[in-house]
């Protein structure tokens, strides 16, 4: 079992952010929840370990009040 | 009162108007433009034994708020033509940014952490000054001839010479150059007389740029808010210069009514805001601008180059522009010098294009993704770019997505064809510069001038620069080749880098590497061997001195 990693751990962050913001383009509002929904349960099911994605979610829902 | 007082040079007629010789004389190169990047050009060709004539329209130096922050590699340059001390000790020395959210910093980078170089990561300077500094060493060399008041009204490119039509306060004449370089600026007269494509993308989103005189005791750093409380909607870039000038950019948005933002009441509200109700200031300059991201396709066109905003203009997050013009002036100056000199082919030129193409792609695409994050496009791209935020509070790695500005660092050339390409055996550290990467910066000591740079040794001319742990060690008959190869290439320098001079060869300069930082940085072992352009980039690298491998990396870098 694991923690969140909280340190870089992207070879260029700056590419992965581009490519997330991009995938939204000309979406729609709702495409665009849509496509973010798809989006964290196919990085969760990739992540596999559940005290990770638990720490993901604590930290997620954290950061809406930050 | 402004803090600065513009200069008037002296407009000279010129001898085609006052001697009237039989018809147009015909310079090496003629620079169109005496900005940063055609005093720059115009000085390394002439400390190259070019002589080159300057045409510019007006007779002072650059008006208002434009370049700043000019780069570590942009000093470097400027070192090797004499103006960088003086740049360094107006300017404002800063290695560190901070980025806040509200009014909580979120986190800082440091731009230049391990020290043992001779330049900062980055000064802040007014552009003004950098001209002005540029102009006075141009007219102390007597191989540029600075021609004030003269604007370019008229272009014909042939296939020997370049021909323009001048316009002085005397009338207009002709003058020709073999080469032709358009250093004239973003609305370039010379392009747009040439027809030339410069297409790109423009932004709509709209900045105050407010220059104030102001005391105040502030880090010498660059400060980047998101949302500060007192410009709750958008961001905010601070900046130092010198003169206790500080330069603050006021994000807009869309909307914004210019007039109405432009005028000092409404200015001076958003200011108080900043500052507070005690602090005093006095207005330098302010605009309202909107900015794009601009290339022509081709830099050289026959005869006529084009360098600097001329030929590409990017957004100013990131301190990419002036910078990058300087760069181009770096890359272009000794080409067309070993050109000039019948000592490289014509097709050496295709290697500024290609390089400098590259250049301008990679800083438009880092200015354009800061300009996007800045500026969020569509709804869903803000919604990522505040939880970047707000998780970069708690998350180093969302730090690392927050984009205020990736600043200027020197382009590598990665596919340039005057680069030679490593030999597939040997195995490189990752840092340590590849051919088509700047020489990184080491402190070293000379026998005869005490400390010296890496750079400053390297600098101007082609080096074949050699590591080796004792001197002696270095093989005899390979440094005796070297030596009789650059007695056939003028200001060819074998440079040998060691701990132990004892035992060095006839005809090196020979460095010591007192804190192996020149070793590591290059990741040297003994006979690791880089040949450096005079531009001080890598041309080609080796494990092992030998003379014909020289040689062929020679030729390539200059074909």
């Amino acid at each position: 079992m694991s923690t969140l990693k909280s340190d870089l751990n992207l070879a260029s962050p700056d590419d992965i952010y581009n490519l997330i913001v991009d995938a939204h383009k000309s979406l729609s509002r709702e495409q665009s929840e849509k496509l973010n929904a798809a989006l964290v349960l196919l990085l969760a099911n990739h992540v596999g370990d559940e005290a990770v994605i638990r720490a993901a979610v604590a930290a997620a829902r954290k950061s809406l009040s930050a | 009162m402004a803090t600065y007082t513009y200069p008037r040079y002296a407009y000279v007629p010129p001898p085609e108007l006052v001697l009237k010789p039989g018809g147009p004389q015909t310079a090496p190169v003629l620079i169109v433009g005496a900005g940063l990047v055609g005093l720059t050009l115009a000085l390394d060709l002439a400390l190259k034994g070019i002589p080159v004539t300057v045409l510019d329209e007006d007779d002072t130096v650059s008006i208002g708020s434009r370049s700043i922050c000019q780069a570590k590699r942009t000093l470097e340059i400027w070192h090797r033509l004499g103006v960088a001390d003086r740049m360094v000790a107006k300017g404002v020395t800063w290695d560190q940014g901070e980025v806040l959210l509200g009014d909580e910093p979120l986190y800082r980078f440091d731009l230049q952490p391990e020290p043992g170089h001779r330049f900062p990561a980055f000064i802040n300077l007014q552009q003004y000054y950098c001209e002005q500094y540029l102009v006075e060493r141009c007219i102390a060399e007597d191989k540029v001839d600075l021609r004030f008041l003269s604007k370019v009204v008229g272009v014909r490119p042939g296939d020997e010479y370049v021909e323009v039509d001048v316009q002085t306060p005397d009338g207009v004449y002709q003058i020709r150059g073999q080469w032709l370089v358009a250093c004239d600026g973003v609305r370039s007269p010379v392009r747009t007389m040439l027809g030339l494509p410069y297409e790109g993308e423009v932004f709509d989103d709209q900045f105050l740029i407010a220059d104030i005189r102001m005391t105040a005791d502030l880090p010498n750093i660059r400060r980047y808010w998101f949302y500060p409380p007192f410009h709750p909607t958008d961001s905010v870039l601070l900046h130092r210069q010198a003169d206790n000038v500080l330069r603050v950019d006021f994000q807009l948005g869309r909307d914004a009514d210019a007039e109405e933002e432009k005028k000092p009441a409404n200015i001076d509200r958003r200011l108080r805001m900043m500052f507070g109700p005690d602090a005093r200031w006095e207005h330098e300059w302010s605009s309202v601008y909107k900015f794009s991201c601009r290339a022509m396709p081709r830099f050289v066109n026959g005869r006529v180059i084009f360098a600097g905003d001329a030929a590409h203009v990017v957004s100013p997050f990131g301190a990419r522009g002036g910078n990058s013009g300087v760069e181009d002036a770096d890359n272009l100056g000794w080409k067309l010098a070993l050109l000039i000199e019948g000592r490289a082919s014509a097709s050496l030129l295709a290697s500024y294009d290609k390089e400098r193409g590259a250049a301008a792609r990679e800083n438009i695409r880092q200015s354009t993704r800061s300009t996007d994050f800045i500026t969020p496009k569509f709804p869903a791209a803000r919604l990522l770019r505040d939880a970047a935020l707000s998780l970069a509070r708690d998350f180093p790695f969302a730090r690392a997505m927050v984009n205020s500005g990736r600043l200027s660092r020197p382009v590598a050339y990665a596919e340039s064809p005057i680069s030679s390409p490593d030999d597939i055996m040997a195995t490189w550290d990752v840092a340590a510069p590849a051919p088509g990467m700047p020489l990184p910066d080491a402190p070293l000591l000379d026998a005869t001038r005490g400390e010296v740079w890496l750079t400053e040794a390297v600098a101007g001319r082609f080096a074949v620069l050699s590591f080796a742990e004792r001197a002696s060690s270095l093989d005899g008959a390979m440094a005796r080749a070297i030596v009789d190869m650059a007695d056939d290439i003028p200001g060819f320098r074998p440079i040998l880098i060691t701990r132990d001079r004892s035992g060095a060869p006839d005809g090196w300069t020979t460095v010591i590497d007192k804190s192996g930082l020149a070793a590591r940085r290059c990741d040297a072992r003994d006979g690791t061997t880089y040949l450096v352009r005079p531009d001080q980039y890598v041309a080609a690298r080796a494990r092992r001195l030998h003379d014909s491998w020289v040689l062929a990396a020679l030729k390539r870098a200059t074909s």
